[in-house]
């Protein structure tokens, strides 16, 4: 019998890291959890349809993605990207950066998550493309706008 | 890189590894009563090593442990042959736990655990389902399962399928030797073979 896609529990090992920290961008960390175990829930139900050459990574992000919008829409209330939560520990010297991704969630909704799956998923515009619904082109395009905007009002 | 697309990395690169970590142990729990749980695997300790048990919905499917039992290829080979949804979840495993104990402290001389056969069919399974029934501490022969399970002649092709039981210990294969006396294989080491015998007092 030829040699399928891994076991479930092998890509659970490998991106449960990626998928969380993705997570984390996308609610914060309070809701994080809960997402996460939607995510690979519905990740579970899908898996066996997967062929071996799939993209895991870019497939699991796009789940999260529509989670975390779910999770949000029944919040009924908008994204609280990362630095929100001020309470997590991040590395003592990410003030500035922090504060960069309060503004984020000030973004138009698709450049919003155009930056977050860019600089939290670090997908390649492609992949981005293709959770938003858009062309590889267009994504390039709401990254570019979303980091225009953030320059504006960023100050370091 | 600009100052910016830096800020934004380095404002994202949360150390999440426990959360991720702790999220991901409970996962089998949280996919509990969804029905999608197709093999459900944990690893044991035993005096043999470690021992892999896998279930399906329908019970037990798989033991694996000894020298050649690596768990990667054994999980690879049950997403493949089972299905992929295999995950680990150790608190599914207690009563399997319990009675691989109780056998290990000889208090126990049968095992009550259903069994899923999927993973051997055709003859193999017929010399299975036969090497079953021979009871604790007593020895049967390659040539006496075969011609219970109707190949009289089948010596050779029942020793191949007792070489690849997939549930060992609990379908007891290490009590058929060679017509002749000898020890014949064991897919786990003869050592384990020879070990299982003098733990039933059959050797």
């Amino acid at each position: 019998m030829s040699v399928g896609i891994p076991p479930f529990q092998s890509f659970l090992d490998e991106h449960q890291e990626n998928v969380y920290r993705f997570l984390v961008s996308l609610v914060g960390f309070q809701e994080a959890e809960d997402c996460f175990q939607e995510t690979m829930l519905a990740a579970l139900r899908a898996y066996p349809r997967l062929r071996p050459d799939s993209n895991l990574r870019g497939w699991v992000l796009t789940i999260a993605h529509r989670k975390a919008l779910d999770h949000q829409r029944t919040r009924g209330r908008r994204a609280v990207p990362v630095a929100e939560v001020a309470d997590s520990k991040v590395e003592s010297d990410a003030g500035g950066a922090g504060e960069v991704w309060t503004q984020v969630r000030d973004l138009p909704s698709k450049q919003r998550t155009a930056i977050v799956l860019r600089f939290a998923g670090d997908l390649p515009h492609d992949d981005i493309g293709h959770i938003l619904g858009c062309s590889e082109d267009a994504a390039r395009r709401n990254v570019h706008e979303g980091l225009k905007k953030l320059r504006e009002v960023w100050t370091q | 890189m600009t100052q910016l697309e830096q800020a934004l990395r380095q404002g994202a690169n949360h150390d999440v590894s426990e959360q991720a970590k702790a999220a991901a142990a409970s996962f089998a729990d949280h996919v509990a009563g969804h029905g999608l749980l197709d093999v459900a695997y944990t690893v044991l300790d035993a005096p043999v090593g470690p021992v892999l048990v896998a279930a399906t919905r329908r019970g037990l499917v798989r033991i694996a442990f000894g020298p050649h039992a690596y768990k990667d290829e054994v999980l690879q080979d049950l997403s493949d042959r089972i299905s992929p949804r295999v995950v680990e979840a150790g608190t599914y495993f207690e009563g399997v736990r319990r009675e691989l104990d109780e056998y290990f402290e000889g208090r126990r001389t049968r095992f009550d655990l259903p069994l899923d056969w999927s993973l051997i069919g055709g003859f193999g399974r017929r010399v299975l389902k036969r090497t079953a029934e021979i009871p604790y501490g007593r020895v049967s022969t390659y040539r006496d399962v075969a011609a219970a399970a109707g190949s009289p002649r089948g010596a050779r092709a029942a020793g191949n399928a007792l070489g690849s039981n997939p549930i060992p210990i609990v379908v007891p294969c290490h009590r058929v030797l060679h017509s002749g006396g000898g020890l014949g294989g064991y897919g786990g080491g003869l050592d384990v073979k020879r070990f299982l015998l003098h733990l039933e007092g059959a050797l």
